[in-house]
């Protein structure tokens, strides 16, 4: 499988037990409909077809079609609804069969719900998710990572997994937040991520970022899908005498700040990491953040590795170009290293 | 026609009267600086807000714009909450946070809207989808301008709600003007009712400054709505007297069109109606006006001696969870 950006993950054989990506966000929605009956599920193909992707596949045959509902093809007649039905006291899931047509419901998103709490005191506790990113040869728009123009967003929630394990707690968690959340999964990983997931009722905090790598030399901050690719670099790094930590955002807003600082505050260098373009993204708010909260700590400059200010381009040759890759953390890592 | 009792029809005058008194009352209010922001008029337009509203029983839910001060009145709001609202006072529906009739709680049956047009359509359809899950048995009913018929929500608003067969009643205002725009240049259709066969539901046109001819064709919509008949769309043609917000001098409207729908002032027509049916008198209007104009007198007192909201407001109810404080914290290397 061609991975260039991921490394060896895809390779991972599958094991008895062991639960995709894919999967995982499955039995998320699975256990959480099972356990709220408020809980229901809309979009486009998400019912008989099972989704685009598959994510929803069978859940219409559990819950029918009351809670698993076919819509029309009206990406802001399905986040309007499930604003009103949230405001009605249910827990909408709204599934934007790719994650880029959720421009097509900004208005909804941005102006009704985000801000209805604040401005009459009603909640919108609602979950829109859908597949993000590339490396699948998408096109300029079936690959993109939307998150910054929603980070720019107060009263939501962003949320982003990168293992099995927070796609599914995080979907959990994000069902059951009393505020609206955007879960932004990524479409590379679907099949491609697997691991042993622990069974019972447990969900992964909003609000929380992970180390999934501990370091000393630099700090690599990153989510979603880059985590394997930043974990792949650190690997490489390491033959070369550098040691570089990893730290998975997992939530982009409101972020976890303080895992973030220490983190840069043991290293002093940072690399800020992600898919999506690069000019007003995540890495430039953590760059702020880093420069506003621990400047005294820093030995080198933040620098970031992203993909460039362009659309996403379709040919593989371009993608490749577009997308960072471990070479491309690792050149960077090299430079900041020697610093 | 109407079968409405004495008492109700009395109570239709008087929501109508309340409309328009509060509304003067904040051009006043406004001619002092006291209105913060832009006050918005439904003058010559209160009929179809209030026949349309007053077609809803208690535990329905409206979704009304900025222009529909009279379906507020109706569900229960009170002037002063509408006053202190426009005067951005803390004792206003939402602190201060949002302006004019931009308020309202589901448990008291009207949804807020939003300033992007057609958005509520859509989130209206979500409320009867939820209440429908729930099991309760509710009618929503929302209101449109001519201009915001236009808009993408409008269209995926009404044809989901067409598909689910939700019970929403959507009433299209056409008032002849969207800002300066008049309703030619707003849509090629003959009628705003015609657009309902495009979705497969009820469309109907009726006389928006006839109380009772407008409360007769809502209530026909929401019995329907009720029975799972599914959504309408229904169009008022009424006239904006004023222009869109009171900066505005309507320079753009003919002045003979204007005097044309003076004539056709749905307040007073309706004062005549009910005199020549021999429902009330004279006497016992001016007795109600009088009671309307004590109760908006006190409550514009109210508005007057209530409070600002003080700033801490200002970062609360982003979130359930209260955020952490706006300024960062400088995290310093010990040396």
């Amino acid at each position: 499988m061609n991975a260039p950006h991921l490394g060896g993950t895809e390779t991972a054989p599958a094991t008895r037990g062991q639960t995709a990506y894919i999967d995982a966000i499955r039995e998320g929605l699975r256990e959480e409909m099972a356990r709220d009956e408020r809980v229901f599920l809309l979009g486009e193909d998400i019912g008989v077809y099972g989704g685009a992707f598959k994510v929803t596949d069978g859940l219409v045959n559990e819950f029918g079609e009351e809670r698993v509902i076919d819509t029309p093809i009206s990406e802001t007649a399905i986040v309007g609804a499930a604003v009103g039905a949230a405001m009605m006291g249910m827990r909408p899931v709204a599934e934007m069969q790719f994650i880029d047509f959720i421009s097509c419901a900004f208005d909804m998103i941005t102006n009704f719900a985000a801000k209805s709490r604040y401005r009459t005191g009603v909640g919108v506790p609602l979950v829109i998710r859908g597949p993000s990113g590339g490396g699948v040869h998408g096109g300029p728009f079936h690959s993109q990572n939307p998150e910054a123009y929603f980070a720019h967003t107060p009263g939501l929630k962003i949320v982003q997994p990168a293992t099995a394990y927070d796609a599914k707690g995080l979907i959990k968690a994000a069902i059951r937040d009393d505020d609206p959340v955007l879960y932004f999964e990524h479409k590379f990983l679907y099949r491609r991520i697997k691991e042993e997931l622990p069974p019972g009722d447990w969900i992964v905090p909003i609000g929380k970022a992970a180390v999934r790598r501990e370091g000393r030399d630099l700090s690599i901050v990153t989510y979603g899908a880059m985590v394997w690719t930043a974990l792949e670099a650190a690997k490489t790094l390491e033959a070369e005498g550098i040691d570089a930590e990893v730290v998975d955002l997992r939530t982009l807003f409101p972020m976890d700040e303080e895992t973030v600082l220490a983190s840069v505050a043991k290293t002093n260098k940072a690399i800020l990491l992600h898919e999506a373009t690069r000019t007003g993204g995540i890495g430039a708010e953590i760059a702020a953040v880093l420069s506003e909260r621990c400047f005294e700590y820093l030995d080198g400059p933040l620098v970031r590795v992203t993909a460039p200010d362009t659309p996403v381009p379709y040919s593989p040759p371009l993608e490749e170009a577009f997308l960072p890759n471990a070479e491309k953390v690792c050149r960077a890592a090299r430079a900041l290293a020697a610093y | 026609m109407a079968d409405l009792t004495r008492e109700q029809k009395l109570e239709l005058y008087r929501a109508m009267r309340l409309n328009r008194v509060v509304e003067e009352k904040l051009v006043n209010l406004y001619r002092q600086g006291k209105v913060v922001g832009g006050l918005y008029r439904s003058l010559g337009q209160e009929a179809t807000s209030i026949g349309t509203a007053y077609a809803l029983r208690k535990g329905d839910i409206a979704g009304p714009l900025i222009r529909n001060l009279g379906v507020v009145l109706v569900m229960g709001y009170s002037p002063r909450d509408v006053l202190t609202q426009y005067m951005a006072r803390a004792t206003s529906p939402s602190g201060g946070k949002d302006c004019n009739l931009h308020f309202g709680d589901p448990q008291r049956g009207v949804i807020s809207p939003i300033s992007m047009l057609g958005a509520l359509i859509p989130v209206m359809a979500g409320i009867a989808l939820g209440a429908r899950m729930q099991k309760k048995d509710l009618v929503t009913m929302t209101w449109i301008g001519d201009g915001g018929t236009s808009t993408g929500a409008f269209h995926e608003g009404l044809n989901f709600a067409a598909v689910q067969k939700l019970p929403l009643v959507v009433v299209a205002e056409n008032n002849g003007w969207a800002y300066s725009t008049p309703f030619r240049k707003q849509t090629a259709a003959k009628s705003l009712a015609d657009k309902a066969a495009a979705y497969g539901i009820p469309g109907e046109s009726v006389d928006g400054n006839d109380v009772l001819a407008v409360y007769d064709v809502a209530r026909r919509a929401v019995d329907r709505a009720r029975t799972d008949g599914g959504p309408t769309l229904i169009e008022a043609l009424t006239y904006r007297m004023k222009g869109h917000a009171e900066h505005d001098g309507q320079s753009y409207v003919p002045k003979e069109e204007l005097e044309a729908w003076r004539a056709r002032d749905p307040l007073e027509r309706y004062a005549r109606v009910l005199a020549a049916d021999a429902v009330t008198t004279a006497e016992e209007l001016a007795e109600i006006d009088r009671g309307v104009s004590e109760e908006v007198d006190r409550d514009v007192e109210f508005a007057e001696n209530s409070p600002f909201p003080s700033a801490e407001h200002a970062l609360r109810n982003v979130y359930a969870e209260e955020a952490s404080a706006a300024e960062p914290t400088i995290v310093r290397r010990l040396s």
